[in-house]
């Protein structure tokens, strides 16, 4: 398996990217931080969003797992587990 | 201090600042009496009621009323059990033939509420391994099911037969897959494409469809079955889900199906084993009511008159609609934001006329809206008379209309 890392960063800056319409507050986007307490996104947004990050990878990320992705590096985690098929 | 109920804070924080600006509360009205199915008494004073899902007016019918009550005098007032142990009555069983005449189908399962029918439906059917396919805009009681079981649980753009396929063109083809749709969608009063979407479906392996047809029952379809029976779907669809409290007029809920191994689960859908049966008069006003639904073809006829005229009234006096056509016996006023939707609504009950408010999460995010739902039995006096209010109402709160 070749080395993840610069796969993970394109991720996680692609993520930023999807993310950046819904960031209100415009914080600043870090690994920690969280969709629900940070970027004060409800249940339905987040949904929303997965189904954009699920079409950018071409990936399946069903809606049981939504709990266990807090933050936007967990989910860039995700992906790059996802897409390192 | 902070407890269990904090992480509400919020929440109630919203609804004190909304109630504060002088609007009543759209959530808390209570009706002291109920004079017919379209007219109650609130607040003192009489309302025309165009908020209710009584689409077929069936709760005062005679036969209905006089099956009830002969059912509460014979069978007593509960029955004090679970479905499969002390819970099934005579009642019970007619009520499933009932459906199954009404259905054409093999087989009916009766659930104490739809609520219950959809949670167990979907947690029970779709297991570990499994797939849940389901439109975005789906009722809570979908989406409970859905957190109940051991699916995975997959969500495509609300109505999108594209994006349905590509979902599941995504999963393993060896799974067994779980398409959930809906005939009606409450919240906006749009129809599913369900032609389109069950054939999309159908088109990938190993998929079984459910549709919910809880605000199709009555007057979709040649039999009035819903919309996948006016869309000539029949054969495809594996599971349908209703309810009795729409147009049946009570309250409870069902799956009908053809699956040859359908009666197993009775004994391991647990919101069906699990639950106290419906009491005897609801099960009897049930059946009787249905049955009356297969003969209905003059009430069908007066309830799309009335949605077609309360459809075309509001949109020539300015209003904002969900549907540029009325597709179902729902009409969704779309509102701008809580708190001009808040005020209209009061303004509307001050006037005498009851709609339903809706915010999210309950409706598609960032959408709120007064939403109408529309009776046989209402007049056309009536119909006028909601028009008229609106428009009272709109003026009364500065609500922005369109130009006619």
């Amino acid at each position: 398996m070749s080395d993840p890392t610069p796969d993970r960063a394109a991720i996680f800056a692609r993520l930023a990217e999807l993310i950046a319409p819904l960031n209100k507050k415009e914080i600043a986007i870090a690994e920690d931080t969280n969709f629900a307490n940070d970027l004060e996104l409800d249940s339905l947004t987040v949904m929303d969003l997965v189904a954009n990050i699920e079409d950018e990878w071409d990936i399946v990320i069903p809606l049981n797992l939504l709990p266990e992705l807090e933050t936007v590096g967990q989910v860039a985690d995700a992906v790059a587990r996802m897409t390192d098929k | 201090m902070t407890d269990l109920l904090s992480k509400f804070d919020g929440l109630i924080a919203e609804r004190q600042a909304l109630l504060d600006s002088g609007v009543s509360d759209p959530f808390a009205i209570v009706m002291s009496e109920v004079k017919s199915p379209t007219e109650a008494v609130i607040n003192g004073k009489d309302t025309i009621l165009v908020g209710t899902y009584n689409y077929m007016g069936m709760t005062f019918d005679p036969d209905v009323i006089a099956a009830g009550e002969d059912a509460l005098r014979r069978f007593g007032a509960g029955t004090t059990g679970s479905r499969v142990l002390n819970g099934t009555y005579q009642g019970h069983k007619e009520v499933e033939e009932a459906l199954r005449d009404f259905y054409g189908t093999e087989h009916a399962m009766v659930f104490s509420t739809g609520y219950q029918a959809n949670l167990g439906m979907v947690a029970t059917l779709a297991g570990r391994g499994d797939y849940v396919v389901l439109d975005a805009d789906s009722h809570a009681s979908i989406y409970d099911g859905c957190a109940m079981g051991n699916a995975d649980i997959i969500r495509f753009r609300h109505n999108s037969v594209e994006d349905l396929s590509k979902r599941l063109g995504r999963l393993p083809p060896e799974a067994n897959k779980l398409v959930v749709l809906e005939g009606v969608y409450s919240m906006l009063g749009d129809i599913a494409p369900l032609k389109e979407m069950v054939a999309a479906a159908k088109a990938h392996p190993n998929v079984m469809i459910l549709v919910d047809e809880a605000h199709g029952m009555g007057f979709f379809g040649a039999h009035g079955r819903g919309v996948y029976e006016a869309a000539g779907v029949e054969a495809d669809v594996d599971f349908v889900v209703g309810t009795f409290s729409k147009s049946v007029g009570t309250v409870g809920g069902f799956c009908v199906s053809n699956h040859p191994k359908f009666e197993i689960l009775r004994l391991v859908c647990r919101p069906y084993t699990f639950t106290a049966s419906l009491p005897p008069a609801v099960v009897a006003c049930a059946a009787t009511s249905i049955r009356k639904l297969m003969h209905s073809d003059a009430k069908r006829e007066r309830l799309w008159e009335n949605t077609r005229h309360l459809h075309g009234g509001l949109t020539q006096a300015g209003f904002t609609l969900a549907t540029a056509t009325p597709e179902s016996a729902i009409i969704a006023v779309l509102m701008p934001d809580q708190q001009t939707t808040a005020m209209m609504w009061s303004a509307l009950i001050e006037l005498g006329v009851y709609v339903n408010m809706a915010r999210p999460p309950a409706t598609p995010t960032g959408i709120y809206l007064l939403r109408c739902s529309i009776c046989a039995e209402h007049t056309a006096a009536q119909i006028d008379a909601i028009i008229d209010r609106f428009k009272k109402a709109a003026a009364a709160t500065d609500c922005q209309l369109k130009a006619a």
